[in-house]
Parts: C-alpha cells; sequence; structure tokens
C-alpha cells in the first residue's frame, strides 16, 4: 500500500480527534468514568509503548538496558523531558564502547 | 495581534528546543524503519505529535492497515480531546470557529500546557505558539532522517533511544507521587511485555490499544478521578 494512504489516515484522524472537541465543545465532560479514563489513557498508552520496545531502540539489548537504567534514575529525580531523553541516548552511546 | 503572536513565540522556544532533540529521534526511527526522509518530513508537519507518529511508523513499517493506523492514532491521540475542551474555557472572544479549525490543528501536549496557564488565550498567541514549536518538530525530524543515513551506527543506535526517555520521564514523575497512576503504568507494561513474547500474533499497534484500554479503564473503574486541577495539567 502506497505511504501516502497511511500518512493521510494518520493526519487526518489525528486532525479530527483535536479539532472536534476545540470547535464543537462547549461544556465539560460531565461522566467520571470517562474524565478519568481520558486522565490515564497518556500513561497507559506512554508505558505499554515503552515497555519492552526501549530495549530493542538501540538494536543492542545491554546498551539499550544502561541507557534505560539512567532514563529511569533520571525521571525518578524528575529531571526536564530533553536532559533525560538526551542523557540516555548518551549513556547508550557510551554503553556501546564497553559492550 | 501582532504582539500576541510574539508573545506565544517567545512562549514557545523551550518547547522548539525540546522537540528538536526529541523529533531528531523520530528522524532517525523513521529511517531506520525504511521510511524515505520526505515522509518522515511530511508526517511530522501532518501530525505534530510523538507517541502517535513513533507507532504510525511502526504500523507503516509492518504493513498494518488502515483500520489499525486509524484506531491505533484515535487511542493514542484521545487525550488531545481532553486538552481541547479543558483550553475551549480559556479562549477570548476573537476565538471565531474559523480560528478554532486552525488552532486545533496545533494541540500537544506541551503547547497544550502552556496555552492554558495563560488567563486567556488569543488566536494569534496559539499561531505563535504553534508555529515555533512545530518548526522545532519538523526541522529536528528533518536533521535526524537525514543523519540517520550519515551517521555511524553507534550515534544513531543510541539516537534510537531517545524518544522512549522521554516517555519514561512523562509517566515516571506522576507515577511516583500518584499510586493509581503506578498501577495504569505497571498494567499496561505488563500487558505489553505478554503481547511481546506470548501473543506475539497480536500487531503492535493493536497491542498498545488492548493494553492500554485495559490498565486506563481499571483505573478509572478503581481509581475515579475527582480532582480538577489533576486533569488541568493533562
Amino acid at each position: 500500500m502506497s505511504i501516502i494512504w497511511y500518512m493521510a489516515v494518520m493526519a487526518g484522524i489525528t486532525y479530527l480527534i483535536r479539532m472536534i472537541p476545540f470547535t464543537l465543545f462547549r461544556k465539560k465532560i460531565k461522566s467520571p468514568f470517562f474524565r478519568s479514563f481520558l486522565y490515564y489513557i497518556p500513561y497507559a498508552v506512554l508505558s505499554a509503548m515503552t515497555i519492552p520496545a526501549i530495549f530493542y531502540s538501540t538494536g543492542n539489548l545491554y546498551t539499550a538496558t544502561v541507557g534505560t537504567a539512567v532514563a529511569v534514575v533520571l525521571s525518578y529525580f524528575g529531571k526536564p523531558l530533553t536532559v533525560v531523553a538526551l542523557c540516555s541516548a548518551l549513556a547508550a552511546f557510551a554503553a556501546d564502547f564497553i559492550f | 495581534m501582532k504582539s500576541d503572536f510574539l508573545k506565544g513565540a517567545k512562549d514557545g522556544l523551550p518547547i522548539c528546543f525540546g522537540y528538536l532533540s526529541v523529533s531528531f529521534g523520530f528522524g532517525i526511527l523513521a529511517v531506520s524503519l525504511g521510511l524515505s526522509v520526505l515522509s518522515a518530513v511530511g508526517i511530522s508537519l501532518t501530525n505534530l505529535t510523538s507517541a502517535g507518529q513513533v507507532a504510525g511508523v511502526g504500523i507503516i513499517a509492518a504493513g498494518g492497515s488502515l483500520f489499525e493506523m486509524a484506531l491505533t492514532q484515535l487511542i493514542i491521540n484521545i487525550r488531545y480531546s481532553l486538552m481541547g475542551i479543558s483550553l475551549s474555557q480559556k479562549l477570548d472572544e476573537k476565538f471565531s470557529t474559523f480560528h478554532r479549525l486552525l488552532a486545533s490543528f496545533g494541540i500537544t501536549d506541551e503547547i497544550f500546557a502552556v496555552a492554558v496557564a495563560q488567563k486567556s488565550v488569543s488566536p494569534f498567541y496559539m499561531y505563535g505558539l504553534i508555529s515555533v514549536s512545530a518548526l522545532g518538530w519538523v526541522t529536528g525530524t528533518f536533521l535526524g532522517a537525514f543523519a540517520g543515513n550519515v551517521l555511524p551506527s553507534s550515534v544513531s543506535g543510541a539516537l534510537g533511544i531517545v524518544l522512549y526517555g522521554m516517555f519514561l520521564a512523562i509517566i515516571l514523575p506522576p507515577a511516583k507521587t500518584n499510586r493509581p497512576v503506578l498501577i495504569a503504568v505497571l498494567i499496561a507494561a505488563a500487558l505489553s511485555i505478554v503481547f511481546k513474547y506470548v501473543l506475539a500474533f497480536v500487531s503492535e499497534g493493536f497491542a498498545i490499544i488492548i493494553c492500554a484500554v485495559i490498565a486506563a479503564g481499571f483505573c478509572a473503574f478503581f481509581f475515579p478521578v475527582h480532582d480538577e486541577e489533576k486533569e488541568a495539567e493533562e
């Protein structure tokens, strides 16, 4: 299948998700379940996307594990997103000289 | 109008720099999965979102169906709907339907977080904020996709972890202090591991959807969120 169709579906759906509520919705969602569901969804999605994929992200299980450990520690201490992201890559790069 | 745009652009600068490094990782990832530089840049330009794009290029590389693509984007990006609703409460009187149609394109986690902290939001403030942020996102994607072909594999390999590192930085700080969030994170991770090693016939996009819906549904049922401020932080 041509990549242009994938791109059109991706962009179209993502835009509609943003546009429809922002343009049409003038009230707040009342359902506590739905509100809570929307609150938890980002964390659940990112967790499912990261684990276990992060261990394959560098093409080398050992360097990826080192990078992950650094990211976990820095995140735990609340470092900014960019700092965590770049330091984990730096750690994986450094580990590449060992493994 | 002009001053609103400039203020938005200035507020967008930190987002721009953050996006540069993260989208660099996306560019490398996309090219490593066999996409062209042009496709990678096109996706960043038309989507302006990290998690959805990472899952999207995964589906493209795996030759998934368009239905799977649509459903994956819906589940991953549904949070923007809530942000859109929340942000719509802050819009000033100049925000006509036309401006809403245009500005909604740029609702991301970071742009939402900055905009919703303002007293009131005008269309040109949003345009300034969005254009500077998007510039960083698209430029970083181009550089990453372009450099991914040139860089030694040790460098591009290491940069493949950038996006996932950022994801951890988003989920771990709240998980540390908020037990239901921690539970959602752990359930989703555990299910994801099961899909990867036991139910490997389920494609990646669907696996993410199923994991996320079960984890978020479980926590929404057992730990409903009452505090409105928590949601505003989203």
